[in-house]
């Protein structure tokens, strides 16, 4: 089993925690802590993308969209009930939502019960029509109602109540849902169809989220999502924890913040290790052996009689739903839902960087990249800085081009990732830590 | 009366505007289909090339604007377009130099293109965003309308107004004037042949002596053109700002799929198609059916589809349903 790739990979985690480390003692802890708890959800969203790419070879450019899900599930689920506006208005919303959905089935089925002829055609386009505009009666009556509820404060409807880490698997599932369809759909058709279709959807996910205020408030955002740990305030008011700050000699403040974080750290920790167990599981299972002759050869593996549209569909399902976590997981630790914060190259197109520099086809070289990567997006913004710092120094104070330089400094990191990755693609094409 | 004022109201807020926005996302959509056709992967820095072509639009009109030089009525973006291109195609033959063309060496499968291509993205976005920054610049300049709403009112006597504005006219000109000419050059021109030979069967074409290499350049340096006279145009139409331009990457493809990749003809089509259920789907109503409708009604609701915030979701419909039941588009585009 030891050889010299493990002791590659080993030394590769040893000098990513350096990195880490490196900036607790510069920097401060509370700052490691913070990139080290949101490397740990990019770990998470890494294996996910990772079983998509590196076990089926599946192109997905919308994981942003499965993130948000998961943020939405956060909500739906923690958020406490706005009673008022569930009497003015959210068993209407629910009626036109259960409509909608009536609608989608009834055109389903008659699409798939009638013989094809003029007769299908019309009898689907009245139903999808006349089911609309039902829809949007019902519907837009109980919106309207449920956003006059106090629009300030709240103008939705909340969520159920229930603790906030029942909302992790939720997300899972909302995103597996979604990616389900998507996949039915798209799966099948060519590599690059799926690539468009799940760009499309996760910008669809992005504007519902931004626009449907009874939802989630939209661009007014859901903030005070309740927390899977103590606040820092309470834990200053404990007297355990006072007495061990003085025992320890430490300002309680500061340590308080560090203890909160070292407690999302624990619980993201049991996440990624459980993910990590049984993906490695899976991987050297009869299952992950059948994935991968499916990714490498399509043609002979359906011809030893694998069905591989459904295969690829479970794994897309699969992939998704650990994303859709992660995305729940990701707003439990900001504890606030912002729809405007969902930028693709932040949310997909980094996660893509952090699968193919880590190592595609690797579960531990996807989680290297995850914490690699999340690590220098935060930490090139200030090296940046300083760079700029330096090349300009040399200029007249108050030069125009200047102060352009140090204001753009910001957006060097786009440029780090993108060269970071084709450099890669390039030179190390199978990643750090290589598919065994 | 009644029926010409509908018809004013439609023209003004749905089909000149449909029009205008068709013909940008139809030059938009030609250069995604001309990369499929001829390079074989779905190009994600498009949207980014044409960020970058307009910038350098933008900055070469500025410098226009300061020393003086003008178009007159018609914008100076205009004159600043032949720099932009030629910029651009010198970016795009770079990037073709120093990530693509390792790869065709290599024959990588499609998606390594399209992963590349995501690197590429990357770094033009950085690029542009480092120069010009990430807000919305307005660059027009000129006169503003051919018609104004109260000339025309005053001129016909119609309670309705119809305003076409110089952006709107100069697209639908300049966007003809680009199809026209590639058209020819596909058709008529021996390096538009064997482009096209090369695109329908590489080997063949490479059996006849076509210079793959050559091939390539040229259809950068069109893609080039495209991109940037697209970019430009949407910018006079509407304005500039880098995140906008990615995002028109859902629609340019959707036409893309939806009139065949690889088909030019079906690239235009489905440029039109999806500006014109884009903005039929998310226009309200209300006002034309008010008309048309008995005298004195107008009807409850602001009969609006959908908001406008989902426009996303009417090319993403589009895209789904084609795919499901026609996924080589409506002209029939290339399958690998």
């Amino acid at each position: 089993m030891t050889g010299v790739r493990d002791i590659r990979a080993v030394a590769l985690f040893a000098a990513v925690a350096v990195l880490y480390l490196g900036t607790g003692f510069v920097q401060s802890w509370n700052i490691a802590l913070s990139i080290f708890n949101m490397g740990l959800v990019s770990a998470i969203l890494a294996l996910g993308v990772n079983m998509q790419w590196g076990y089926a070879g599946l192109f997905n450019v919308g994981v942003m969209g499965f993130v948000a899900l998961g943020g939405l599930a956060t909500v739906l689920i923690a958020v406490p009930p706005v009673e008022d506006a569930w009497a003015a208005g959210g068993l209407r919303i629910v009626l036109a939502l259960v409509l909608g959905a009536a609608t989608i089935i009834a055109a389903i089925l008659v699409w798939s019960k009638l013989a094809p002829g003029r007769l299908r055609a019309l009898g689907m386009v009245v139903i999808l029509i006349g089911g609309f505009a039902l829809f949007r009666t019902v519907f837009d009556g109980g919106v309207i109602a449920v956003e006059a509820v106090n629009p300030a404060a709240t103008g939705f409807l909340g969520g159920l109540g229930l603790p906030v880490l029942v909302a992790w698997p939720v997300g899972g599932v909302l995103a597996a849902g979604a990616a389900w369809l998507i996949g039915k759909t798209a799966l099948g058709l060519r590599s690059d169809y799926l690539a468009i279709a799940t760009l499309g959807i996760s910008e669809i996910i992005i504007a519902v989220l931004k626009n449907e205020d009874w939802l989630t408030r939209g661009v007014k955002n859901v903030t005070g999502v309740p927390r899977p740990v103590p606040y820092e305030v309470e834990l200053q008011q404990t007297p355990w924890f006072t007495d061990l700050a003085a025992r320890l000699g430490a300002d309680p403040v500061s340590m308080s913040s560090i203890m909160v974080k070292l407690s999302y750290a624990g619980l993201f920790m049991v996440v990624l290790l459980v993910l990590i167990w049984f993906s490695q599981k899976a991987w050297n299972s009869p299952w992950g052996r059948m994935m991968r002759a499916i990714r490498d050869n399509e043609v002979s593996a359906a011809a030893m009689g694998k069905d591989v549209k459904a295969r690829h569909l479970q794994v897309f399902v699969l992939g998704s739903a650990v994303v859709g976590m992660a995305g729940a997981m990701m707003t439990t630790l900001d504890s606030q839902l912002v729809p405007s914060s969902y930028q693709p190259l932040r949310f997909t197109f980094l996660v893509w960087v952090m699968v193919i520099v880590g190592g595609s086809g690797n579960n531990w070289g996807a989680v290297l990249g995850g914490f690699l990567i999340w690590w220098l997006w935060i930490q090139v913004e200030p090296l940046g800085q300083l760079l700029m710092q330096s090349i300009t120094s040399g200029m007249a104070e108050g030069s125009w081009l200047r102060a352009h330089l140090l204001e753009a400094a910001a957006h060097m990191r786009l440029m780090t990732m993108g060269v970071i990755l084709l450099l890669v693609l390039r030179f190390s094409p199978r990643g750090l830590i290589p598919e065994r | 009366m009644d029926i010409l004022n509908a018809i004013v109201v439609l023209l003004n807020f749905v089909i000149i505007p449909a029009t205008a926005y068709g013909a940008q996302l139809a030059l938009g959509a030609l250069g995604v289909t001309l990369i499929y056709g001829i390079l074989r992967f779905s190009n994600f820095a498009h949207g980014d090339t044409m960020a970058f072509g307009t910038m350098i639009v933008i900055l070469c009109t500025w410098g226009l604007q300061a020393a003086g030089v003008t178009l007159g009525p018609l914008p100076t973006a205009l004159l600043a377009l032949p720099v932009g291109i030629a910029l651009t195609a010198l970016l795009l033959m770079g990037t073709d130099r120093a990530v693509y063309r390792f790869y065709r060496r290599q024959k990588a499968k499609p998606v390594v293109y399209v992963i590349a291509s995501l690197g590429v993205m990357f770094i033009m976005n950085g690029i542009v965003r480092f120069i010009i920054g990430v807000d919305d610049q307005r660059f027009d300049d000129g006169e503003r309308f051919l018609i104004s709403v109260r000339r025309f009112r005053d001129l016909t006597g119609l309670e309705e107004g119809l305003g076409i504005r110089t952006s709107q006219a100069i697209t639908v000109v300049v966007a003809l004037i680009a199809m026209v000419a590639l058209f020819w050059f596909l058709n008529r021109t021996r390096t538009g042949k064997s482009m096209r030979a090369f695109s329908d069967n590489e080997d063949l074409a490479l059996l006849s002596g076509i210079n793959p290499e050559r091939v390539v350049m040229i259809t950068w340096l069109i893609v080039a053109a495209l991109a940037t006279t697209a970019g430009t145009l949407y910018g006079l139409d509407k304005a500039f700002k880098p995140f906008t331009y990615f995002q028109l990457l859902l629609p340019i493809f959707a036409a893309a799929i939806v009139g065949g990749l690889g088909n030019p003809v079906g690239a235009i089509l489905g440029g039109f198609l999806i500006a014109f259920s884009e903005v039929g789907v998310t226009y309200a109503f209300r006002k034309v059916v008010g008309y048309l409708g008995p005298e004195g009604w107008e009807p409850a609701g602001m009969m609006q589809l959908l908001s406008t915030d989902y426009k996303f979701a009417v090319s993403f419909t589009i895209l789904l349903i084609v795919l499901l039941f026609r996924p080589t588009g409506i002209m029939k585009g290339k399958t690998i």
